[in-house]
């Protein structure tokens, strides 16, 4: 029997056919949507006279504007306000089910589909977000759209679609204490680039990837798009099925029996063929930041600064930009880095286990006077798990702030901003320029952890110290 | 619905240098509080246009003499980062209708191919040289010939890549796929019904 990988089977299932383009019209299962790409979408549909065609495949909920410090409508800012009204206009019309913030279920799209069994083994699940990678964790192939292919999937439940290469990545050995998960994605878009993902979907494996959680696969495959990957996966393994047992939209009875088989079949072939491989060694990874103004700008917590002197054709030239973005002096050691702002959360890194694993940490500690210290859960349902296990009072007594679901300063669309130039320990995904709502704000990104050592110390510090196991 | 056949795209040209040009430079988040994709243009580009107090800074796109570009020049990985189509959306707004750059991140690319504005890649060397001609004349007009995959400035004949699905989608009126998808109802429900998930 021809050996497969995960991405050509679960391709074929999906493929209608092939356009006269020469692009294949691929099906999508999932289809899941937020108030910032959908409402354009909804218009273009309108405008065209199309109903939505399979409402019951695809999922709302709210997570870009909504404030993290209110919850009462009508929003301060009226646009935000106008958004949530049409997203929520928009479900109701069409029959969309929408995890609104009345729900308790509300939350970042990527961290609301898994926790509530919408994302499975074996789906195609589009959204138009560029982080809908991390869905891929779960042998799903999920990847972010634009507005008009929201727009298709709305009126069709297909896209027009070139297939990927796979590339596959395999970590193996044993990660130092004090690395995780992040550490490892942002190693892996230091080694590759932030293009060198390019046209593939990366498929992460060995002893590291088999040894993560669900919620570290969710770290990892969320940010491939960082290293230019669209898609990003984890072959399904018995970590998943228990992770997915008793969710909401997951099957029950004899339904999960034959959905396991089923979703063991789809995991690639022993033996299958890749377009590329390559190998990285966990012993090599340690606790990690950026500390430029793209993510592959990255380096461990015990090295210096870059030199753009030191460095060739455009990587010098990006240094040199970067550097001055950033205010940071070539050559100096990372560590020591005075930082304004702490921010824990995101789709990265705004799940229970991150939360939990700074939360037992942080026992005695106290954030450094004139730090902003912010602990954002990744949903309701994490708040809410976080909050029974007493998490909320260990990170308030420790000085940090502790607020409602959404994305907030990954991305602040929402009040939450960094401002002037402000320099922010963030668990987040980019640190592109202006990323947290101030136009010179800066951003490094690190793991929860990295983040909670950086508020304790007031400046960029190395956690395995701040936090002796 | 029948769209119009992009076969060739003439203008003023604009080089807006750099590298790794994300989606959030193209258009920062906080412009993106919308629900249709109108006005977006205004705030192309915005926080490198203007400086901490709203003036505006001697960024190429505030020089009037280039107030008709049309094509856009950057370097290399233009358009990376989020998959919000309010980035090409922006530009197409502002009045742009082609780019050219080193190369692009992906979703951008399929983004801006299905509003009808051809991405086309070229060498190193020849964007140098484009960049040069415009701005030492501004009023050059460029041509991009999807027909011939070439570059028409002055003299000068440069060569472009441009992934040929793409081109063959402007050069026959396709690049919006919605209503070739749609045709394909019956094997879309096969699909569906053929699914180990509903
Ligand atoms: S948390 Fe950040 S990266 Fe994730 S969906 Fe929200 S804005 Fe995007």
């Amino acid at each position: 029997m021809e050996k497969l990988n995960l991405f050509q089977k679960v391709w074929r299932n999906h493929t209608v056919g092939t356009l006269e383009n020469g692009q294949t019209q691929l099906f999508v299962g999932r289809h899941l949507i937020h108030e910032v790409t959908s409402p354009q979408a909804f218009g273009m549909l309108k405008e065209k006279g199309l109903p939505v065609r399979y409402p019951e495949r695809t999922f709302a909920t709210v997570d870009h504007i909504v404030p993290t410090d209110e919850i009462s409508e009508p929003y301060s800012d009226p646009l935000a306000d106008a958004m949530i009204k049409e997203l929520r206009r928009n479900c109701e019309e069409t029959g969309i089910t929408f995890f609104d913030v009345s729900s308790g279920m509300q939350g970042i799209v990527h961290v609301v589909g898994p926790e509530q069994g919408l994302t499975q083994p074996g789906m195609t699940i589009a959204c138009g977000d560029s982080h809908t990678s991390t869905h891929g964790a779960f042998g799903a192939i999920a990847f972010g759209v634009g507005t008009s292919q929201v727009r298709d999937l709305l009126a069709t439940q297909t896209l027009a679609l070139s297939p990927l290469k796979v590339r596959r990545i395999e970590v193996n050995g044993s990660l130092p204490p004090g690395v995780y998960a992040k550490d490892v994605i942002l190693h892996i878009i230091r080694k590759l680039g932030v293009n060198g993902g390019t046209g593939f979907a990366y498929e992460y494996a060995g002893e590291v990837f088999d040894n993560f959680s669900m919620e570290e696969r969710m770290t990892a495959c969320n940010m491939s798009i960082e290293g230019g990957a669209r898609v990003g996966y984890v072959n399904p393994d018995t970590k998943t099925f228990e992770y997915l047992h008793g969710r909401p939209y997951c099957p029950e009875g004899s339904d999960w029996d034959t959905a396991i088989n089923t979703w063991e079949s789809l995991a690639s072939d022993v033996g299958c063929d890749y377009d590329d491989i390559v190998f990285l060694n966990a012993s090599e990874i340690s606790p990690t930041v950026t500390w430029g103004i793209n993510p592959a700008q990255a380096i461990s917590v015990e090295e210096n600064i870059p030199d753009p002197s030191q460095l060739f054709g455009s990587e010098a030239s990006s240094a040199t930009e970067a550097l001055e973005y950033m205010k940071l002096q070539a050559g100096s050691p990372v560590k020591g880095t005075p930082i304004d702002v702490a921010f824990i959360g995101s789709c990265t890194n705004g799940r229970l286990s991150d939360l939990e694993e700074v939360a037992t940490r942080l026992n005695g500690h106290k954030v450094r006077e004139g730090v902003k210290a912010i602990v954002v859960p990744g949903s309701q349902i994490v708040s809410q798990l976080a909050e029974q296990k007493g998490l909320d009072s260990i990170f308030k007594s420790a000085g940090f702030e502790w607020r409602r679901a959404g994305c907030s300063m990954c991305l602040a669309m929402n009040p939450d901003k960094l401002l002037g130039d402000q320099l922010c320990a963030s668990s987040s995904n980019r640190n592109f320029k202006g990323r947290q709502g101030s136009p010179t704000g800066r951003t490094m990104l690190m793991s929860p952890l990295m983040v909670a050592a950086a508020a304790i110390s007031g400046e960029i510090a190395d956690s395995r110290e701040i936090f002796p196991s | 619905m029948s769209l119009e056949k992009i076969t060739c795209i003439t203008g003023q040209a604009i080089h807006v240098p750099g590298d790794d040009i994300d989606t959030d430079r193209i258009i920062p988040a906080r412009f993106m509080k919308c629900v249709t994709f109108d006005g977006l243009g205004e705030y192309l580009f915005y926080d490198v246009r203007h400086d901490g107090e709203g003036n505006r800074t001697d960024h190429a796109l505030n020089d009037p003499c280039f107030s008709n570009a049309s094509i856009m020049l950057s370097g290399m990985n233009f358009g990376c980062g989020s998959s919000r189509e309010h980035a090409p959306q922006s530009l197409y707004r502002a009045g742009f209708r082609a780019i050219i750059a080193g190369n692009f991140a992906e979703i951008f690319f399929g983004n801006s191919i299905n509003l009808g504005m051809p991405c086309v890649t070229v060498k190193e060397s020849d964007r140098m040289k484009l960049a040069d001609m415009i701005e030492n004349d501004p009023q050059h007009e460029v041509k991009i010939d999807l027909m011939n995959s070439l570059i028409l400035i002055g003299e000068a004949r440069l060569a472009f890549d441009i992934r040929e699905g793409a081109r063959e989608s402007l050069i026959n009126g396709k690049w919006d796929p919605i209503d070739e998808l749609l045709s394909n109802g019956a094997n879309i429900e096969n699909v569906a019904s053929l699914l180990s998930y509903s």
